[in-house]
């Protein structure tokens, strides 16, 4: 009967200590903070920019400048970083159908219908070399903020629902985007100014 | 009374460890620059790493200084680098990825507050030649409204 020998099993109750460590030095050394930001998208490169100029009225262009002393400057005035987030909400949607604002049209978001709304608007945020980035991502911040308030404004007109009430990739969510299109334009360098953006008319 | 069988136990950690090993990204940079972030109410989350290219811009931190001086420094992975520099690491980064990614690419910069613009502007523009049009400033979260 020598092929019926029990084989003594392998004491196997450290293992679990062994992967708990494991374990624990994975917890450790995860980095499970995901990174966070404002998203933009850049022009497309034109290696000629000075010939390509793009040609926006002047109805329809609020220029935000931020100078080397971290002013901030809208229509050559002065203002507070407080108050350009209403400034920008005024100009992007035109309330009040003022004639110096951006034109409204009809437009057409695919899948809701049409809409009117100020379609051309550009924001031009302008910065000089020496500007500080903070004062910068503040004003990136600030004009997010009044495209997003807007949008949240849209959607409770529309749906009585918040736009934290909708899922991430709701198609609402689209439809606000699509009426109030960011439109943000980061000026061309070295120019520093309206120089890339010139008035037609 | 009857023990509980816990021969089950390695295994469950097991799974554990492992989905923790999945998750966990090896690839960190060390930072040789001082970068301290601005905060905004408006950010969103990066959700796809996968998608994601990192420039850190700052001032070199303590050990580097004595070479470099306090001046502004531009970090690719984990070298200093030079403006001119970020058009070839953006596309190599970029070739890189996975080919249902690229279109989506998403190039992070992670800049310090009081760094001048002319510096980002200029790095705005290799990116732009680079074709890496969707850029995010990176900052951290925060509730107070300006």
């Amino acid at each position: 009967m020598k092929g019926n020998r029990k084989v003594p099993g392998l004491n196997s109750s450290s293992t679990a200590d062994i992967s708990f460590i494991l374990l624990i030095f994975f917890l450790v050394t995860t980095s499970m903070d995901t990174d966070m930001g404002i998203t933009r998208r850049l022009p497309e490169w034109q290696p000629n920019a000075q010939e390509e100029e793009a040609k926006v009225k002047e109805r329809n262009l609020l220029i935000v400048k931020v100078n080397s002393d971290n002013e901030i400057l809208v229509r050559k005035d002065v203002i507070k970083i407080t108050e350009l987030k209403d400034i920008a909400k005024e100009f992007i949607a035109n309330p009040e159908n003022k004639d110096n604002l951006p034109a409204k049209e009809e437009y057409e978001i695919p899948g809701f219908g049409t809409v009117v709304t100020t379609t051309k608007h550009v924001i031009s945020l302008q910065t000089d070399g020496d500007t500080q980035y903070e004062i910068y991502f503040k004003v990136q911040n600030e004009l997010s903020r009044a495209y997003n308030e807007l949008r949240d404004e849209w959607l409770f007109e529309q749906y009585h629902k918040h736009s934290r009430d909708f899922a991430e990739d709701a198609d609402e969510i689209v439809y606000a985007k699509g009426m109030y299109p960011s439109k943000i334009s980061e000026a061309e360098p070295r120019q520093y100014g309206a120089a890339n953006i010139q008035y037609a008319e | 009374m009857p023990e509980l069988n816990t021969s089950s136990l390695p295994d469950l950690i097991f799974s554990v460890l492992f989905f923790f090993m999945m998750v966990t990204s090896m690839r960190e940079v060390t930072l040789k620059v001082v970068i301290n972030q601005p905060a905004g109410t408006e950010i969103e989350k990066l959700v796809k790493k996968s998608r994601v290219t990192h420039i850190y811009i700052g001032t070199p931190t303590k050990d580097y200084r004595s070479q470099l001086g306090p001046g502004t420094r531009i970090q690719l992975d984990d070298d200093f680098a030079e403006v001119g520099a970020v058009q070839d690491f953006v596309i190599g980064e970029r070739k890189n990825m996975a080919e249902r990614d690229q279109p989506y690419m998403q190039v992070s910069m992670k800049i310090d507050n009081d760094t001048h613009m002319n510096i980002v502007t200029d790095v705005k523009q290799e990116l732009r030649k680079a074709w890496a049009l969707n850029i995010v400033y990176s900052s951290k979260k925060t509730n107070r409204v300006e």
